[in-house]
């Protein structure tokens, strides 16, 4: 890594490409508004989930999980089990991003798929940063404004079955786990979760079998052999949209 | 249910602190990264699967599997996430009301 100042021009490419992602992602914060409070969250917790988890996918899981019957505590179980990968971004971008107090606490709160993501293959650490927070940031502002608009939206809307609203759950988490899907290992993975949790539904209480569906994870990371190539998101995870 | 939001929250938000603040080699055993990565690819699938696949504690096969259907065809032509989304939704809508 070297610690070449940038030009100008790489500065405003960089943070236009970060601008860029956060418009992309943070869109959907109205699909994750609509959905939770179609779950039964209401619009202020629901806005609370965007402002202090601020994980999409972590998001999502506690309001699947509620939506389908589940206590919140085992929603608030799967979306911190989701939000675990978020340790190992810190791992990676900790000696690139170089921060301590209260930079590393603030920072810690955008450390999410996109900032990775939009800083991780840059070349010096001002570089890294940049990429980082622009992205970071921007996402955040526009998921939590994004959210708040779906989450009242969603409301004034009445029953979510009459639109199709309980489908979209399950789509969001289709598009969530898409970009994962090039490896072979977790196809397999994927498959094999899906079908542990539906043998789990008719047998345990609701939310039990998505918890249940890490066992699988568990069981394929302790015995395969070969590192994944694809736990660390790059610029063309996110290009696409998908979260 | 506010309970589980600010503990689910706080919690997510210490997991993120916690890797900025590790030495990288903290969690550099193999077995535990591939672990830690195959997580959110079992969740979501077990997610996918309850969300479209089941009503309370029964299997059940409705419109929702029209609209994954239709997610998942959206998602192999690179289609935004708000249009796989809501046309899932407008799927299903549309087969109920059929």
């Amino acid at each position: 890594m070297t610690e070449a100042a940038l030009t100008p021009v790489e500065r405003s490419a960089i943070v236009r490409d970060g601008l860029a992602v956060g418009v992309a992602t943070g869109a959907y914060g109205v699909g994750f508004g609509a959905v939770s409070v179609s779950s039964g969250l209401s619009v202020a917790q629901t806005c609370a989930l965007s402002l202090l988890m601020f994980t999409g996918a972590s998001q999502f899981a506690l309001a699947g999980v509620v939506a389908a019957g589940g206590a919140p505590l085992s929603g608030a179980a799967t979306a911190l089990l989701l939000g675990t990968r978020n340790t190992l971004y810190g791992l990676r971008m900790g000696p690139l991003l170089r921060w301590r107090g209260w930079r590393r606490a603030a920072a810690a709160h955008v450390l999410i798929d996109e900032s990775t993501a939009m800083s991780v293959n840059r070349e010096t650490t001002e570089a890294v940063r940049l990429g980082f927070l622009t992205t970071g940031v921007s996402v955040f502002v526009l998921w939590n404004l994004a959210t708040a608009i779906g989450a009242l939206a969603g409301e004034a809307v009445g029953d979510p079955r009459t639109y199709g609203l309980d489908a979209a759950v399950g789509a969001a988490f289709l598009a969530l786990l898409w970009p994962r899907l090039k490896d072979r290992r977790n196809i397999v993975v994927a498959a094999l979760a899906a079908a542990v949790a539906l043998t789990m539904v008719p047998l345990s209480a609701p939310g039990v079998p998505v918890l249940a569906a890490s066992g699988v994870a568990l069981l394929v990371g302790v015995l395969a052999k070969r590192q994944d190539p694809t736990e660390i998101p790059g610029p063309d995870d996110v290009a696409g949209g998908h979260r | 249910m506010w309970t589980a939001v600010l503990l689910a929250g706080v919690g997510c938000y210490l997991l993120k602190l916690t890797g900025l603040s590790l030495p990288e080699r903290a969690l550099a055993h193999p077995a535990v990264e591939r672990v830690a990565d195959l997580i959110p690819v079992a969740l979501l699938a077990a997610l996918v699967a309850v969300q479209v696949g089941s009503s309370g504690s029964a299997l059940t096969l409705d419109a929702r599997a029209l609209g994954l259907g239709f997610a998942a065809v959206a998602l192999l032509l690179r289609m935004p996430f708000l249009v796989v989304v809501v046309g899932a939704s407008v799927v299903a809508a549309l087969a109920r009301l059929v």
